[in-house]
This record gives C-alpha cells, sequence and structure tokens, in this order.
C-alpha cells in the first residue's frame, strides 16, 4: 500500500482560539453514530458553530474569508478527552489537512498522524503571528515544512516541531501503519505463544 | 536492573521497532463496543484482512444502549444500526459478544474486570479513552482510535511510541467522607488537565494499597483526564482476591503460576521512574468542578474563583468556564442548585459505589424538581443490587433505577440533559455539551456527593447532609 509522502502542507490557516478544546468539542457525542466516518465534516464543531435551529453561530470556520482554510491553528492540549477517532476524522472530512497548536493531547495526535494529518506544535508566539497574518490578510498561505519543521507565512519562517516518529512516518510514506504490521505476524504470533494468558 | 511494572509488560509484548522508531506492541486483549469499532470492520473488509485472533477479542454494548428500554429495535434506528452491525461482524469473525441477552453485558470497562478477562501484566486496547481503568490490576491498558482497532482486529498489535512513567503516591489516610473520585480529581487538579501527556501513572502509597479494586478502578478510569494515556496500581493480595474464581480467571494449576507470574509484574523495589509526585491524603477534600474540564475542581467548602484574581490564560480559562457554567466568581460552590443528579458511568457505576450511597441514601427523599437517575455499569451490578435490596433503597428515594450502560455520561443514548440543566454527576467529564444538550451543565464529584445533591436539590457537602463522621 503505497502512501503519499507528507513533507509539507501548505494552504490558507484558520484560528479557533482556545486551551483544552475537547474532542465532544470538536465533534458532540450524538453525531457519533455512523458505521462509517463518511460526511463527519459537516458536525465538525457543531455546537459551537450552530443554533439549535441549524443557523449559523459567529465562529471562524462559519466566517466567509476564512471558507477553504486547510490548516487548522488553536492552542494549548488540543484534542484532549475522549479516543473518538471522529474528531480528527471531521477535520479532514472538513478539508483542514494540518493543525497547528501549542500541544495536543496523545491520543487525537496519534489518531491524527494514523490519518496522515499532520500536527505540528509551535510557540504561543508564533501562533500568534499566524493568526495575525491571517486575520490581516486571510489569502496569507501557510506552507508547514514537516521534513524540516519549520512553518513560513507572510515572509516570516519559524520553528515548529513534529514527534520524530510521527515526521518519520508523514515524510516516509509510512503514517498508516497497517502494512508494516500486517509483515510482523509471525513475529507476533511467537510473542504470544510466550504469555500464558494468550494462549490458555 | 531494578524494572517497573509498565517496563516489564511493554518489553514481554514488543515484537519489534517499526521503521518510524515506534514499538510494535502486542496487544493481549481487545475490548470493542458499538460506537468506535463498527467501522473499523468496515476498513478490515476493505482491505480484505481477517481477525487475526477472535479469541482475544471481547465485545459488548454500552455506549448507545437505551437504558429504560430492553426490546429490540431500539427507538433511535442509527443505533438500532451500530448494534446490529457490531453483532453481526463479531458473529462472523467468531469473537465473544456480551449482549444484552447474555445478562452480562455492560460498559466495557466494568464487564472486563468482571468476568475476570482484565488480568494483571497484560496489554489492553479498547477504542475509548477509559480504558485507562484496567490499569487497576496492573495491565497497560489505553483508550484507541478507529483505524488502530482496525490493526488490533487485523494482527494483535499496534504501532505506538514508549511512554514515561510518573509515580504518584498518596500517603496517610483520607478523611471520612473522601473517596477515591476526590483523589483522583484532587491529582487531576493537581497536575494539570495535560500534565500525564507523555506518561503512564503509577498510582501508590498508603491510600492505593488500602484501596479495594473498586476504588483503583475509579482513579486509573481518570488518568487519561489528567492527560495520562494509561494509569496502573501495583497488582497485590487486593487484585488475586479480586480475580480468584472470575469466568476468565486462570483455574487449578494454572492460577498458582499466574498469582506467581502477577506477582513478579510488580514494579520492583529501588526501580527508577521519569518522575514521581507524592501527596498527602490527609489534604485531599470532598471535590467538586466548578468549570469545564475536569481539572477545574475545588473542595466542597471552597469558593468558586474569580478570574479577576487570577492571570492571562488562566483568567480567560476561569472567565470561559464560568460564563457557560453560569456561576458567580467567589460565591460558595456550596448550594449552587442542581437539577439533575446521575450515578453511574464507568468511573462510578460499581457495586461499591451503589453500596456505599445506599448507606446514606435510606429513608431519604430526592429534592422536589430534582431528575434523579442511577444506572448501574452493568447487568451484573443491577442483578448485585437488586439480591442486596439496594435497587429499592435508590427506588423508594426516588431515583429511577435503570438497565446497565454509559447513559448520562456521554448521552448517546436516550438520557440527556435538556436546555442549559444542571447535573451533579458521578462520571468523569463536564466539557461543554457533554451530556448531551449544547448548554447543558455538569459538575463532577463522588456518588455520595451525588447523592446529597440529590436529596438537597443543591450542591451540598455530603459529611454535613449525612452526618458522616469517623468511622
Amino acid at each position: 500500500m503505497a502512501l503519499e509522502k507528507i513533507t509539507r502542507v501548505a494552504g490558507r490557516a484558520v484560528n479557533v482560539p482556545g486551551n483544552d478544546i475537547d474532542t465532544d468539542r470538536i465533534i458532540p457525542a450524538r453525531y457519533l453514530k455512523c458505521v462509517t466516518f463518511d460526511g463527519l465534516g459537516e458536525f465538525l464543531f457543531y455546537d459551537v458553530r450552530k443554533n439549535a435551529d441549524g443557523s449559523d453561530k459567529p465562529h471562524p470556520l462559519n466566517d466567509a474569508r476564512f471558507k477553504g482554510a486547510s490548516i487548522l491553528l488553536s492552542g494549548a492540549n488540543f484534542g484532549c478527552g475522549s479516543s473518538r477517532e471522529h474528531a480528527p476524522q471531521a477535520l479532514q472530512k472538513f478539508g483542514i489537512r494540518a493543525v497547528i497548536a501549542e500541544g495536543f493531547a496523545e491520543i487525537f495526535y496519534g489518531n491524527s498522524v494514523t490519518l496522515g494529518m499532520p500536527c505540528v506544535a509551535a510557540s504561543r508566539e508564533v501562533i500568534a503571528a499566524i493568526a495575525a497574518a491571517v486575520e490581516a490578510d486571510p489569502g496569507t498561505v501557510v506552507t508547514i515544512d514537516v521534513a524540516n519543521q519549520r512553518v513560513s507565512f507572510a515572509g516570516r519562517v519559524a520553528d515548529v516541531s513534529v514527534r520524530e516518529s510521527a515526521r518519520d512516518a508523514l515524510i516516509n510514506g509510512r503514517w498508516d501503519p497497517i502494512g508494516e504490521l500486517v509483515d510482523g505476524a509471525s513475529d507476533a504470533a511467537a510473542v504470544a505463544s510466550k504469555l500464558r494468558y494468550m494462549t490458555a | 536492573m531494578a524494572r517497573t511494572l509498565f517496563e516489564k509488560v511493554w518489553s514481554a509484548h514488543t515484537v519489534r521497532t517499526l521503521a518510524s522508531g515506534q514499538t510494535q506492541l502486542l496487544v493481549g486483549t481487545h475490548l470493542i463496543h458499538e460506537v468506535t469499532s463498527p467501522q473499523a470492520f468496515g476498513m478490515m473488509r476493505d482491505l480484505g484482512l481477517k481477525v487475526a485472533m477472535p479469541h482475544r477479542t471481547f465485545a459488548t454494548v454500552d455506549h448507545i444502549v437505551p437504558t429504560d428500554q430492553v426490546s429490540e429495535p431500539y427507538a433511535d434506528p442509527l443505533a438500532d444500526a451500530m448494534i446490529k452491525e457490531l453483532r453481526k461482524s463479531c458473529a462472523e469473525s467468531g469473537i465473544t459478544f456480551f449482549d444484552r441477552s447474555t445478562g452480562k453485558q455492560g460498559i466495557v470497562h466494568i464487564v472486563g474486570p468482571e468476568q475476570g478477562i482484565t488480568q494483571p501484566g497484560t496489554t489492553i486496547a479498547c477504542g475509548d479513552s477509559h480504558t485507562s481503568t484496567h490499569g487497576a490490576f496492573g495491565a497497560i491498558a489505553f483508550g484507541i482510535g478507529t483505524t488502530q482497532i482496525r490493526d488490533v482486529l487485523a494482527t494483535q498489535t499496534m504501532a505506538l511510541g514508549k511512554l514515561k512513567v510518573r509515580r504518584i503516591e498518596v500517603n496517610g489516610r483520607l478523611r471520612p467522607g473522601v473517596y477515591a473520585k476526590d483523589v483522583i480529581l484532587h491529582i487531576i487538579f493537581t497536575l494539570g488537565v495535560n500534565g500525564g501527556t507523555g506518561y503512564a501513572y503509577e498510582y501508590a502509597g498508603d491510600v492505593f494499597e488500602r484501596f479495594s479494586m473498586e476504588e483503583r478502578m475509579t482513579v486509573c478510569n481518570m488518568s487519561i483526564e489528567g492527560g495520562a494515556r494509561a494509569g496502573y496500581v501495583n497488582p497485590d493480595e487486593t487484585t488475586f482476591a479480586y480475580l480468584k474464581g472470575r469466568p476468565y480467571s486462570p483455574k487449578g494449576a494454572q492460577w498458582e503460576a499466574a498469582v506467581a507470574e502477577w506477582r513478579a509484574t510488580a514494579s520492583d523495589p529501588g526501580c527508577a521512574y521519569d518522575d514521581i509526585v507524592r501527596m498527602d491524603a490527609a489534604e485531599i477534600a470532598p471535590t467538586v468542578t466548578w468549570g469545564i474540564n475536569p481539572g477545574q475542581g475545588i473542595p466542597i467548602t471552597a469558593s468558586i474563583p474569580d478570574p479577576a484574581k487570577a492571570r492571562g490564560d488562566e483568567r480567560a480559562s476561569i472567565e470561559e468556564a464560568l460564563a457557560y457554567m453560569k456561576l458567580s466568581p467567589g460565591a460558595p460552590i456550596k448550594g449552587t442548585k442542581i437539577d439533575v443528579a446521575f450515578l453511574g458511568s464507568c468511573t462510578n457505576g460499581r457495586l461499591s459505589d451503589f453500596q456505599e450511597v445506599a448507606r446514606f441514601l435510606k429513608g431519604r427523599r430526592v429534592a422536589p424538581g430534582v431528575k434523579a437517575i442511577a444506572v448501574p455499569g452493568s447487568q451484573g451490578v443491577g442483578l448485585l443490587c437488586a439480591e442486596l435490596g439496594i435497587d429499592k433503597v435508590f427506588r423508594d428515594a426516588g431515583f429511577e433505577w435503570r438497565n446497565a450502560g454509559c447513559s448520562m455520561c456521554l448521552a448517546m443514548n436516550p438520557d440527556k440533559l435538556v436546555g442549559d440543566q444542571l447535573c451533579a454527576s458521578s462520571s468523569n467529564r463536564n466539557f461543554k455539551g457533554r451530556q448531551g444538550s449544547p448548554t447543558g451543565r455538569t459538575i463532577l464529584m463522588s456518588p455520595v456527593m451525588v447523592a446529597a445533591a440529590a436529596v438537597t436539590g443543591s450542591v451540598s457537602d455530603a459529611r454535613d447532609v449525612f452526618g458522616v463522621s469517623a468511622n
């Protein structure tokens, strides 16, 4: 299974500020009732984007200026809470290709990378600078250089960080590990055969 | 060399190192449920993959099952479709399914231990972040996403980076009226909601040594609320006594051999940790949350934080939380009027939770205007409560006594808050909209504190309401 080598992500950005944005907020539990992930983009950030009657609330993702943005900016501990893959799936189905935040919750991070969606950590100052550039000109193209852990925007370049295992997996096109895991099947069986509870 | 339990279990389950540097880790026990797993079977079909070890995979239904309706089809057609999809996939693959008809159904994190499937020294994965619960037995247990569920179904392994280990010791004695729930809320408040990122938590010290398995599960359950993907307690005699004689526990000569192995799995004296934190049990009070994440907690005797006294980020967080919660800065949290009381969930839906509450609830009544629901975490818990007459105590007090499921913890079933109702809840998350209404409000607390709120109609100090003194 040949996967895309994700060495860079470039696009317009949208800032969804705040710390500890949890996966219930990214996609409320009532929209998890699905047997496939298709169509989840519609419910992204639903309760903060929509009123009870389905009309729009003021929210960056509803702002026409940021329509079509593919890079999401946010604060610390993004994606905390539930392990629901519906959260990164909803982001991806909405059109988001990468997230730049001050930090990420563990499970969300792993789920996102497995979908080929880089999670990039940046300092608060860098995120504020990107957000300011985007606010001043929503057409600003933000380019994440995954391989070299840099972000460039509006003539500026700043350092960002991607976990080494994620960076390796993304740039070498092995972010979905299934092929490699299947290749290890006989090794796995050998390890299992040594464990009492797995053979009983 | 002295090693931690984490290190021992990790190395016993390491298959190999992957090109990315992550470990291909063998998942000994895979637990699945109806919300995050049906899609994984679809992904498997697309790739032409089959379930590698169906005998190490166990399924149940918990998240979306109605707790007031037993017969199918369920009123919610989507819920009905998801359950049927999982049932079909399990039947096709030969996976044991603890369906409602078996009498063994319940919240996956309650069923695993109850059946003796959860054992020390094992690795456990499940598509639910509260999988850390199983760490109470000295297992390394963590929540995974659906693509990873596919990986585990297809290969019984997954790609994972190794975690660091932080030992959290709570020494001394808890004061009367302080419970396991208060201990974990206190830990999360102290270390922060993302303080555990990159760590597994090893819970230890006097308090954990004395804790029952159910109390240990309550603490391990909320590890993820502190950012830690896994949390565990070293196995000891309490663990072995709990497991003895359970349906999936080793039997006969196997039992003795297993116990010897389990004993050896515990962290060695003198092993090195990446971090150690020590807390004094006597400093922990009955704790309640006031905000929109589980780290925003205070002792019941304290006042709601005032953003004017905080700086920068913290000020903004407090302002956002108080605006959502409709609470006043500086006011006491005690006396806040509630609309709903919810007792249940994988955090506090076990026999001892209902037993402890029943001690105090006898002869009391739920306050007028409060909707109070009690939801046993499993059919097994429900049955034991019925045998002991506990369900009757709840019903007599005015609680609705329901069938097993996750219920109003995440409100994927019909149990939901309405409008901006405020719920005193024994569950694990107080996120915005968590309990099913986009404006619904949650205050997390121990089961006995939920009962105190239910009978008084407002957030109360259970020690005063029930006259708890040194027991």
